[in-house]
């Protein structure tokens, strides 16, 4: 890491200055500087305990980057773009568990942020944003890079801030971070005029809290727990359903005990991959759209679902009216407004996931009889195992690439996806063992996540090996944070899929669309290897299946970043696949069954 | 090598009987179970701080649920403001309407009112004052009072139901209308129930 916030002036397309901004250069000499507004942000960020920022410089952000010039403890990331801010960021918080920041300047700054701000929504990922703004004089004029961002970011963020003045705008970074890690966690955003941070104070912020209003429910009603626990103690075909939010709230331990303990099948959705050991006999793995045939039987038939910290999004429910249509539901959310929202929930329970899990534990007086049903999910697992054909004549196949990464890196790799086949191949054939090793974008689906995701992920675990494997299209919407990478040498792969074609797209295309590929075939790829070598990365090609292993040793080995460009067969798709708004059980193995 | 997926085809395999329908809930599948929609006053107390209008409506306008109308006025509490909403939708929706308004950080309170709550609308009513008698006997028909008047309109201000305020336009329309102004509902509980939700703590409320 770079010792220090990079001190060269920023002159870039969101980096120039209002004419009055009335900045001068300070003489070595200057005497001590007032402690102002942006001092509050930045004691704020390090009574948060923040060691890492992801951010762009900018004009109306630069009074807080230059109260960060003297932190002692919070190290600033320069990315590409704020974009790429906003995903390392994400991936930052579901690595380390703790909100990760990102920061940009007004108007560009910030709406350039808002696709990660959306998808840290979607993923209930916690993030701070921190973004510039006119001063409050000019606020509602059209100003320079002004832009309503409480407004554009209100739907999209848990709560928002317009700091109002320099004596609270550290409460409100503070309230922002208490608000963003706990209950369901998820992005908050505190919008920073610049006569706010540049007015003198000498408030110092609290700690992190939450607001009065905000009160989170910890443990589930008795009552409605002993209910639900005789549901599933006298069910015949009981189903856990894990949710992202037992990776949130940490709660996979008790999860797994649960499962073991009562023998019950468990299926996860994408954002809880990992929660559950996936060579567990009992895990049938991820459900839903591209989820194996397993498991999607199971979830169509099983008659007892116990979700635990899931929204039951569409790409998991495929239609209503089919999903688990026998099945009462136990749902256990720290959200009241996810129970009943999509799925009605015949058991309601509220509360943290470990917490309510456990006291399910202990309200069971019996293990239901799942012998049978057990037995049944095996068979599904025999009947429709996941596998790929690999004729050593075709082009490498994507899932013989992503096996070969598995087979070669450690149990505890963090594996980051880009959005489309890739993710899908990568999620499907890596054995995913341990929660927060599968970072992507579920709910939002931000193709070019992968990259600045590795590079958050990186910086919260630098000792663990973070593959990410991109789409060739995918990676073109964020490769410029590859120089990131470089500058900052981090150990990363990235593998990129390439097909020359927005691949999922063209799955779909071929299959609903009588095979017409509008604007999917990228027949105008770069050269992924030499772009990678130009931004002083290592760059590799395969295309074939005998050199891959030497490749991934090379890609693996090189003490940096690594641009691995794969040449896979641009015809392969993803199955299983349940067609949009299908039914679970109906799934398609092959295009004739759609 | 390997030969890729195998297994059943999809018309091969077993579907399970049941269903649900467009709320998630388990129906009979012989029979058609949408719940019916109906109107809710709910009424939502609130932190009285910039921007809560705009958080509170644009989680309305992008749930798209459906708004019959809205208000907001200060309370005897500088600090707190109440919004009356009134909603039509199904009680799978308005029970969503409320959870969702709970999360809101600003929102201190929701309760659905009673259907014996007090409800009460204002309406202005600028009407062709040909007849200027006989619109004043309307005018008292309804307990409506005139506000203004002159050679060509009488405006009469009226105050009650939604139900009254629609009737008496319909009747003053024999006239001739030429402006209506609404204000939408604002509500309270009847007699000592509170209009605020006291007792139950936000995130444990189903």
């Amino acid at each position: 890491m770079s010792e220090r916030a990079s001190t060269a002036p920023t002159d870039g397309a969101t980096g120039e200055t209002t004419p009055s901004d009335g900045e001068s250069t300070a003489p070595d000499d200057a005497p001590a500087r007032p402690r102002t507004g942006a001092t509050s942000v930045v004691e704020a960020l390090e009574n948060a305990g923040v060691e890492y920022c992801f951010g762009v410089q900018g004009g109306a952000i630069m009074p807080v980057y230059d109260a960060l010039y003297d932190s002692e403890s919070v190290r600033h990331v320069t990315m590409a773009h704020e974009q790429g801010a906003a995903h390392a960021a994400d991936a930052y918080g579901i690595v380390s568990g703790e909100p990760g920041v990102c920061m940009a300047t007004s108007g560009p700054g910030a709406t350039n942020l808002v696709t990660g701000i959306a998808d840290a929504s979607m993923d209930s990922d916690p993030v701070v944003a921190l973004t510039g703004q006119v001063p409050t004089d000019f606020v509602g004029n059209d100003a320079f890079q002004e832009t309503d961002t409480t407004g554009v970011t209100a739907p999209i963020t848990k709560h928002n801030y317009f700091a109002s003045g320099s004596d609270t705008v550290g409460d409100d970074v503070s309230e922002a971070f208490g608000l963003a890690r706990s209950g369901r966690p998820g992005p908050t955003l505190v919008d920073l005029p610049k006569d706010v941070t540049q007015a003198e104070t000498d408030r110092e912020p609290g700690p992190p809290t939450t607001p009065d209003t905000y009160q989170v429910t910890e443990r589930a009603d008795p009552s409605a727990v002993r209910e639900a626990a005789d549901a599933i103690e006298s069910a015949n075909r009981p189903l856990l359903l894990v949710g992202g939010g037992v990776i949130k709230g940490d709660a996979s331990d008790e999860v797994r005990r649960f499962a073991t303990t009562y023998d019950l099948p468990v299926t996860t959705t994408m954002p809880a991959v990992g929660a559950f050991p996936e060579d567990h006999e009992l895990a049938l793995e991820m459900a839903g759209m591209h989820g194996t045939g397993y498991a999607n039987m199971a979830i169509t038939h099983t008659d007892c679902l116990v979700a635990v910290g899931c929204r039951f999004d569409d790409r998991l429910t495929g239609g209503i009216e089919t999903f688990a249509p026998d099945a009462e539901v136990v749902h256990v959310d720290i959200d009241p407004a996810e129970i009943s929202k999509n799925i009605e929930a015949d058991y309601p329970l509220v509360g943290d996931a470990g917490t309510v899990v456990t006291q399910l534990d202990e309200a069971m007086r019996a293990a239901p009889e799942t012998k049978k049903w057990r037995a049944t999910c095996q068979q599904w697992k025999s009947e429709y195992p996941m596998d790929y054909a690999t004729p050593e004549d075709e082009p490498l196949k994507p899932q013989f690439v992503v096996e070969a990464f598995d087979e070669a890196t450690e149990d505890d790799a963090i594996v980051t996806t880009g959005v489309g086949q890739h993710q899908m191949w990568a999620v499907q054939y890596w054995t995913y063992t341990e929660p927060r090793t599968w970072v992507s974008s579920h709910g939002l689906g931000t193709m070019g996540y992968g990259l600045p995701a590795a590079i958050g992920a990186k910086v919260a675990a630098p000792d663990r090996q973070v593959v990410s494997f991109e789409g060739d299209g995918s990676f073109l919407m964020t490769m410029q944070e590859l120089s990131v990478a470089v500058r900052e040498n981090l150990d990363i792969t990235v593998v990129v899929l390439n097909n020359e074609h927005i691949g999922m797209v063209r799955q779909w295309q071929d299959a609903f669309y009588d095979r017409r590929r509008m604007a999917s075939e990228y027949h105008w790829c770069p050269d992924f290897a030499t772009l990678a070598e130009g931004f002083g990365a290592k760059g590799i090609s395969v295309a074939e299946y005998d050199d891959v292993a030497d490749a991934i040793t090379e890609a693996l080995e090189y003490d940096g970043p690594a641009v691995l460009d794969c040449y896979i067969d641009p015809e392969e798709n993803v199955y299983p696949m349940v067609p949009s708004g299908g039914d679970n059980g109906q799934f398609a193995l092959e295009e004739g069954h759609l | 090598m390997s030969s890729g997926l195998t297994g059943p085809a999809p018309d091969e395999r077993p579907t399970p009987e049941g269903r649900r329908n467009a709320q998630g809930i388990r129906i009979d599948p012989e029979v058609e179970a949408e719940p019916a929609t109906r109107r809710a006053v709910i009424s939502v107390l609130v932190e009285h701080e910039p921007g809560v209008l705009s958080k509170v409506s644009g989680l309305f306008s992008r749930r798209q649920f459906n708004i019959e109308s809205l208000t907001v006025g200060p309370t005897e509490d500088d600090s707190r403001a109440r919004i009356t909403v009134v909603t039509e939708e199904s009680d799978p929706g308005i029970d969503q309407i409320e959870k969702q308004l709970r999360k809101q950080i600003p929102v201190i309170s929701v309760k659905e009112l009673p259907g014996d709550a007090i409800n009460r609308e204002l309406a202005l009513v600028k009407v062709e004052a040909e007849h200027p008698d006989q619109v004043s006997a309307v005018a008292e028909m309804y307990d409506a009072k005139t506000v203004d008047a002159c050679p060509e309109t009488v405006t009469v201000e009226i105050t009650g139901s939604r139900q009254k305020i629609r009737a008496a336009v319909e009747t003053f329309e024999r006239f001739g209308v030429r402006e209506v102004t609404r204000t939408g509902t604002a509500a309270l509980a009847r007699g000592t129930e509170s209009t605020t939700d006291d007792t139950t703590p936000r995130s444990t409320n189903q």
